[in-house]
């Protein structure tokens, strides 16, 4: 339960070697949570890919990875029982939703109540390479968001049953205005970002919230080589924003908060003016 | 699904709420108890999360067949669950009698009392409201209703057992004979902690009630300054004459405002309070009536909306006798961080019951509320947790919202065999509440 001082005791994070999602289920358990699931491909101990797309269908996604040297399970798993916390492991996989349900049963069955969920699975992708390849990029898009649909409804049906806990919805400035250098991960992160929406207002009276997580551009593994966009961030500061907002309750979060404003302008901007921005 | 929270506001969740007024009713309730189950709630007095079911159902018990007897040859008061303690006081005062325990609001039901094991301020020589009870009628997840006496160790399991062993419909309990209906209060201030101590040490036991009002603000020598305030049932030969010397008619002159401002209660305004509070409190005796005495805050109603919509926290605890460095760690740093607690109280408790989950045992105990929205609280108050644990000490379940499942076990050394007992009036895990699930129990 969530405590009167916005405090968990138990959070379940699908794609479970995210970068921002570890850094967020850290932060939890240093406030208190002492149950965590960490949900995540089989078969990848130690290496970099949490999804069923393999390293050459793509760049991981800036919250879809985990940093060298913790980005094992194993690794980020020790990390969080020294903090205090009863880590479990269950196999997930984000492109096969017809497992999703059985995924936070289990889940269910191992720490009871869900607190906090943070699907946190994701592939960024080269756009270039996905309209040479339209197969990977369709494939891309069932992960980023299709496979969010299945967690996400999945997920909301157990929390409605247990009348509380939140949904952390990892979306992205690229969905809410899609950018022509990278539309087919923004038009999945659009959709994502609209699925979220309509979710937290079918949910909306239930004790359910889900939170949306507007994050630029990420400094992480995935974007590794890649120059950081203006106004990006770490996966520390974003998870910092998610912690504070699940604090508070919030139902947006943007990273960083001053993306809101900027967003807002360019969602005006003529689209002569948009198509020709540089990335 | 109604949202329902404690008395402090905080952490809200949704439930199915009803309010049965037949046994019937309230039988059937607990037969089709849904998966997530069932608490039953009072007032909602209990400032954490007692008397709330995220998904489930919570039982109104305060429209439940309203009954009450008193038998006037032995004092004993049988009152069925939902009736309130204010209730009861307005029957009985006139009669001379007082209840033998009654907590900071009179405005509890004899069944949340009950699964609280309440305290007052006569704890140091009258114990909790368990040492009173002479008998209860639990419904159990089975649907039976069973007559428990202290003989019983299901009794015992369900005096401070949070209602998670079924649902009390009755409880009697022995009466106080009053020859008034008001108090002789000795008001006395006190430098420093120190000095509060010593006073309380050496001369509560002197009086039947006895408390100190903290001003958690002061700092440096002044650190710890307290007004004591303690009495007892006034003689009749003690009041200046005319008018009913058992007359009752407490009132609520006050409604707090629907919405306050958070933040309205600040180191500057509850800093002001403090200092008249403390410089209008001078050594002398007073007469007082029952409600200013014993319930001062049930003057204005709904006081707890003066927190803002964050609401508030309670903190409660108690540490043994001899743990008084953990007593002056705990208040050097809240008046070292400048935590605003708008009323803190410091008690001294006498022996506790047999309650396998009660709160109080012999030691002091001190309760503060503080505005949730606080910078910091939650790592402060974690760290109480662990000093009140490692001295030996706990916190009251009434008043927690916040703390972890961890220190249960260390603070209640008793759970273990609270747990069997519940696990065998109630196999299937019918009676749950929210706290029940933060907290494991």
């Amino acid at each position: 339960m969530k405590n009167a001082l916005g405090s968990v005791d138990s959070v379940l994070l699908l794609g479970g070697r995210s970068e921002i999602g570890l850094a967020v289920v850290e932060r939890l358990v240093r406030d208190g949570a002492r149950q965590v699931v960490l949900a995540a491909r089989p078969g990848t101990s130690g290496q970099v890919s949490a999804l069923d797309d393999g390293p050459s269908r793509g760049r991981r996604d800036g919250h879809g990875e985990a940093a060298p040297g913790h980005g094992d399970g194993d690794g980020a798993a020790a990390r969080l029982a020294a903090l205090g916390a009863e880590v479990h492991r269950i196999d997930f996989d984000a492109a096969r939703p017809e497992t999703h349900g059985k995924v936070i049963d289990a889940a269910v069955g191992l720490v009871g109540d869900l607190d906090v969920v943070i699907p946190a699975f994701g592939v960024l992708g080269n756009q270039a390479a996905y309209e040479r390849d339209p197969v990977a990029a369709a494939e891309s898009v069932a992960v980023n968001f299709a496979g969010h649909v299945s967690a996400g409804l999945f997920a909301a049906r157990r929390l409605r049953e247990q009348g509380h806990g939140t949904l952390v919805v990892l979306s992205s400035v690229a969905g809410v205005r899609v950018r022509r250098a990278n539309f087919v991960y923004g038009a999945a992160k659009a959709g994502l970002d609209g699925f979220a929406q309509g979710l937290g207002d079918s949910l909306h009276g239930s004790g359910v919230r889900v939170m949306v997580v507007r994050p630029g551009f990420v400094k992480g593994r995935m974007t590794a080589g890649m120059s950081p966009a203006p106004m990006s961030s770490t996966p520390d500061q974003v998870a910092d924003a998610i912690v504070q907002g699940l604090r508070d309750g919030a139902e947006t979060v943007w990273v960083p908060a001053r993306l809101r404003l900027f967003f807002t302008l360019m969602r005006a901007l003529p689209r002569p003016l948009w198509r020709r921005l540089p990335r | 699904m109604t949202f329902l929270t404690g008395w402090g506001r905080t952490a809200p969740t949704p439930a199915t709420l009803v309010a049965p007024r037949t046994a019937e009713q309230l039988a059937a309730l607990v037969a089709e108890a849904p998966p997530r189950g069932l608490v039953p709630r009072g007032l909602g007095r209990a400032y954490g999360d007692a008397a709330q079911n995220a998904g489930g159902v919570v039982v109104d018990l305060t429209r439940l067949e309203p009954r009450w007897s008193f038998d006037p040859e032995t004092g004993v008061v049988t009152a069925s669950a939902g009736r309130s303690l204010h209730e009861l006081m307005t029957a009985l005062v006139p009669k001379g009698w007082f209840v033998p325990v009654s907590p900071g609001t009179r405005h509890v039901t004899v069944g949340g009392a009950v699964a609280a094991d309440v305290h007052g301020k006569n704890h140091h020589v009258d114990s909790s409201l368990g040492a009173h009870l002479r008998a209860l009628r639990l419904l159990t997840a089975d649907g039976t209703i069973r007559v428990l006496t202290p003989a019983d160790e299901l009794f015992w399991a369900t005096v401070g057992g949070m209602g998670l062993t079924g649902v009390i419909v009755e409880a009697s309990f022995g009466c106080v004979p009053i020859e008034t209906s008001r108090v002789r209060v000795d008001v006395e201030r006190t430098r420093d902690l120190d000095h509060t101590l010593e006073v309380m040490a050496a001369t509560d036991d002197g009086y039947r009630y006895a408390v100190a009002w903290i001003d958690l603000l002061a700092r440096g020598p002044r650190m710890g300054r307290s007004v004591l305030t303690r009495g007892d049932h006034a003689r009749r030969d003690e009041l200046p004459g005319g008018g009913d010397p058992l007359a009752f008619a407490p009132s609520s002159r006050l409604t707090a405002p629907p919405w306050a401002p958070n933040g309205l209660l600040n180191r500057v305004t509850v800093r002001a309070f403090n200092e008249a509070w403390y410089a209008k409190a001078r050594d002398r005796r007073i007469i007082q009536e029952i409600a200013p005495f014993f319930h001062p805050l049930d003057f204005v109603q709904g006081w707890n909306r003066v927190y803002g919509s964050r609401g508030f926290v309670q903190y409660q605890f108690v540490v043994p006798f001899g743990e008084e460095g953990t007593l002056r760690r705990v208040v050097s740093r809240l008046s070292a961080e400048g935590v605003v607690s708008f009323l803190t109280v410091l008690k001294r408790f006498g022996p506790g019951t047999p309650g396998m989950l009660s709160f109080p045992m012999p030691g002091w105990t001190l309760s503060l509320d503080i505005p949730a929205g606080h910078a910091g609280l939650a790592g402060l108050l974690r760290e109480f947790d662990a000093w009140v644990a490692e001295a030996g000490g706990r916190l009251y379940l009434a008043k927690d919202a916040r703390m972890r499942a961890e220190l249960l076990p260390v603070m209640y050394p008793r759970l273990a065999e609270w747990t069997k007992i519940r696990q065998m009036a109630d196999p299937g895990g019918v009676f749950r509440s929210d706290l029940a699930r933060r907290l494991g129990l």
